[in-house]
C-alpha cells in the first residue's frame, strides 16, 4: 500500500479528493440556491439555442464521423494501457524490449495506415 | 530544499498522541479537503485574472483596472455575481444528466489536481501510477462535456459538445505518448519518484532530442484537450452560441468556467512534472554557487513558477495563431502528432536502451 501525506494511504485520500469535488459543486449549488433570485415567466423555460425559438427535435442522431474517430481513439487508448507498464521497466528490458515493442507499435501504425487509406481521418 | 514532510510527520504525530488512530486520520482527511477546495478555487480565481491580463497586454489594453489595484479584485467581484444570478430552470431537458455533468467535469479536475507535486513533501495523492492515474481522472471530464452538450436539447450545444468530445479524446492520446516518452526515460510512473529522478538534471536535458520533440506535442496537445488557443471550435461563439454550456446559468455554469481554468493548470502542472523537473529547482552541473542560491528558492515556489511559464505559453497560443477548422484539427492529431509521437517513443526507447541520454 502506498502512503501519502500523514502517512494515509492514497486510495483513501483519492476518495477524499473526490469527495471534495462533489462538496464544491452542492455546496456552491446551496448558496446560490439560497441566494439567487427566483422568476418564472413563460419565455425562460425556453432553450435559448441561438436566441431564435427551437424548431423541431434537438436530441437528433449526429454525424457518424465523430464515431469513427471514438473507434479509433479506443483501440489506441487500448495500446496505452499495455504500453504504460512496458514504458516503466523498458530500461531493464534492454534490446530484447525494444524488439518486441517495435513488433507491437508496427501492427497498431499499420492499423492507422489501414483507417488512413480507407478515408476515416476524411472529414466528410 | 525545506521539506514540508516534516511539518506534516510532526502534525501527524502530534494528533496520534491525544487521540485514537481513526480520529487523527478522519481529522486529518478534513484537512485535506479543506485544503484542495481552498487552493483550487483560489487558483482558478488567480487564473482568471492572469488570463484576462494577459489577453489584456497581448492586445495593447490595460484589462480589469477598476476593482481594487489594478483590478485585483475584479475575479472576486465576478465571482459573486455569478453566485448570485438565477439558476433558470429549463423545459424540454433531460435534467438528471443536466445536473449530472458539472459534477463530472469538476471531479475529473480535482481527482488530476490532488495527484501534482506542489513541493518537497507537499503532494496528496502519490500512487505508484501517478501519471496514468491523472490521466485516466482527467479523461473523465470529457463525459461531463458531452452529458452537457446532450442533455440541453439543444441542437448547437449538442455540436459544440461532439466537437468537444471528438477533440479531447484525439489529443488526449498525444498527451498519452508524449508523457510516455518520459515514462520510459525516468523508468517510474509514481509522482514522487519522476521528481525524485529529475534531481540531477530536468527531464527535457537529459533526455535532448526526443524529450524536445515529446514537449512540443506535449504543448500542442494539452492545448487542444483543455479547449484552448487555436483550438477552441467547441466554443466557437459566431458558429455556437457558446458551446456545450449554452443552456447553463449563474453557477451551473461558473463550474465549467472553473474546470477550464483548472485544466490549464492542471495540463502546465504536468508539463512542468514529465518535462521541467516538478518542483525540483534549476541545477547547473559545476556552478556549486548558483545551485545553491536556486536551492533557497521554496520548492512550492519552483513548481507554481514553471506551471504558470507553461501556462503563459499556452495562452500565448490563443492570441498568436487563427482559429483551426475541425477538420483541420483532427488532420493534425491523427495524420502528423499521432504517428510522430509513436515514431518518437521508439526513438526514446532507442536512446533510453543504448544510454546515450545523460
Amino acid at each position: 500500500m502506498e502512503l501519502s501525506v500523514f502517512g494515509i494511504q492514497s486510495t483513501t485520500l483519492m476518495v477524499v479528493a473526490l469527495l471534495t469535488g462533489i462538496g464544491l459543486v452542492a455546496a456552491a449549488l446551496v448558496i446560490a440556491g439560497l441566494i439567487s433570485p427566483r422568476s418564472f415567466t413563460t419565455q425562460k423555460g425556453k432553450a435559448y439555442e441561438c436566441g431564435v425559438e427551437t424548431r423541431g427535435e434537438s436530441m437528433v442522431q449526429f454525424k457518424v464521423g465523430y464515431y469513427l474517430f471514438a473507434i479509433l481513439f479506443l483501440m489506441f487508448d487500448v495500446e496505452t494501457v499495455f504500453l504504460f507498464p512496458w514504458a516503466a521497466v523498458c530500461r531493464s528490458l534492454g534490446p530484447n524490449g525494444l524488439l518486441s515493442v517495435i513488433v507491437f507499435l508496427g501492427v497498431l501504425i499499420l492499423g492507422l495506415a489501414y483507417a488512413w487509406r480507407k478515408g476515416a481521418l476524411q472529414w466528410k | 530544499m525545506f521539506d514540508f514532510g516534516t511539518i506534516t510527520t510532526w502534525f501527524d504525530n502530534l494528533l496520534e498522541s491525544v487521540m485514537p488512530g481513526w480520529a487523527a486520520t478522519v481529522i486529518e482527511c478534513v484537512i485535506i479537503g479543506v485544503a484542495l477546495l481552498l487552493v483550487y478555487a483560489l487558483l482558478a480565481l488567480f487564473y482568471i485574472l492572469y488570463e484576462r491580463k494577459l489577453c489584456a497586454w497581448f492586445q495593447c489594453r490595460l484589462g480589469p483596472m477598476r476593482v481594487g489595484p489594478w483590478g485585483l479584485l475584479q475575479v472576486f467581484a465576478d465571482m459573486f455575481k455569478i453566485l448570485i444570478k438565477e439558476l433558470i430552470r429549463l423545459e424540454n431537458i433531460d435534467r438528471f444528466l443536466f445536473a449530472l455533468a458539472p459534477y463530472l467535469v469538476i471531479i475529473a479536475s480535482m481527482v488530476s489536481f490532488a495527484v501534482l507535486p506542489w513541493g518537497n513533501g507537499l503532494q496528496i495523492i502519490d500512487f505508484n501510477i501517478g501519471v496514468f492515474f491523472m490521466i485516466a481522472a482527467s479523461s473523465v471530464g470529457v463525459l461531463g462535456i458531452l452529458l452537457a452538450g446532450w442533455s440541453s436539447n439543444n441542437k448547437y450545444t449538442l455540436i459544440g459538445a461532439m466537437r468537444s468530445g471528438a477533440q479531447m479524446i484525439s489529443y488526449e492520446l498525444s498527451v498519452g505518448l508524449s508523457i510516455m516518452t518520459m515514462v520510459v526515460l525516468a523508468g517510474t510512473m509514481s509522482v514522487s519518484g519522476l521528481v525524485a529522478a529529475q534531481a540531477d538534471g530536468w527531464l527535457i536535458f537529459k533526455g535532448h532530442i526526443p524529450a524536445v520533440i515529446a514537449f512540443v506535442i506535449y504543448l500542442i496537445a494539452a492545448t487542444g484537450e483543455t479547449n484552448r488557443g487555436p483550438f477552441d471550435l467547441p466554443e466557437a461563439e459566431h458558429e455556437l452560441t457558446a458551446g456545450y454550456h449554452t443552456e447553463y446559468s449563474g453557477i451551473h455554469f461558473g463550474y465549467f468556467y472553473l474546470a477550464e481554468y483548472l485544466n490549464l493548470f492542471i495540463v502546465s502542472g504536468i508539463a512542468s512534472l514529465m518535462f521541467l523537473g516538478g518542483w525540483m529547482p534549476l541545477h547547473i552541473p559545476g556552478w556549486d554557487g548558483f545551485n545553491m542560491i536556486m536551492d533557497y528558492i521554496p520548492s512550492v515556489i519552483w513548481f507554481l513558477g514553471k506551471a504558470f511559464f507553461v501556462s503563459f505559453i499556452i495562452i500565448w497560443f490563443k492570441w498568436s495563431f487563427p482559429r483551426v477548422r475541425i477538420d483541420q484539427l483532427l488532420a493534425l492529431e491523427w495524420k502528423y502528432l499521432m504517428p510522430i509521437g509513436l515514431f518518437n517513443l521508439l526513438l526514446m526507447t532507442l536512446v533510453v536502451v543504448y544510454g546515450w541520454h545523460f
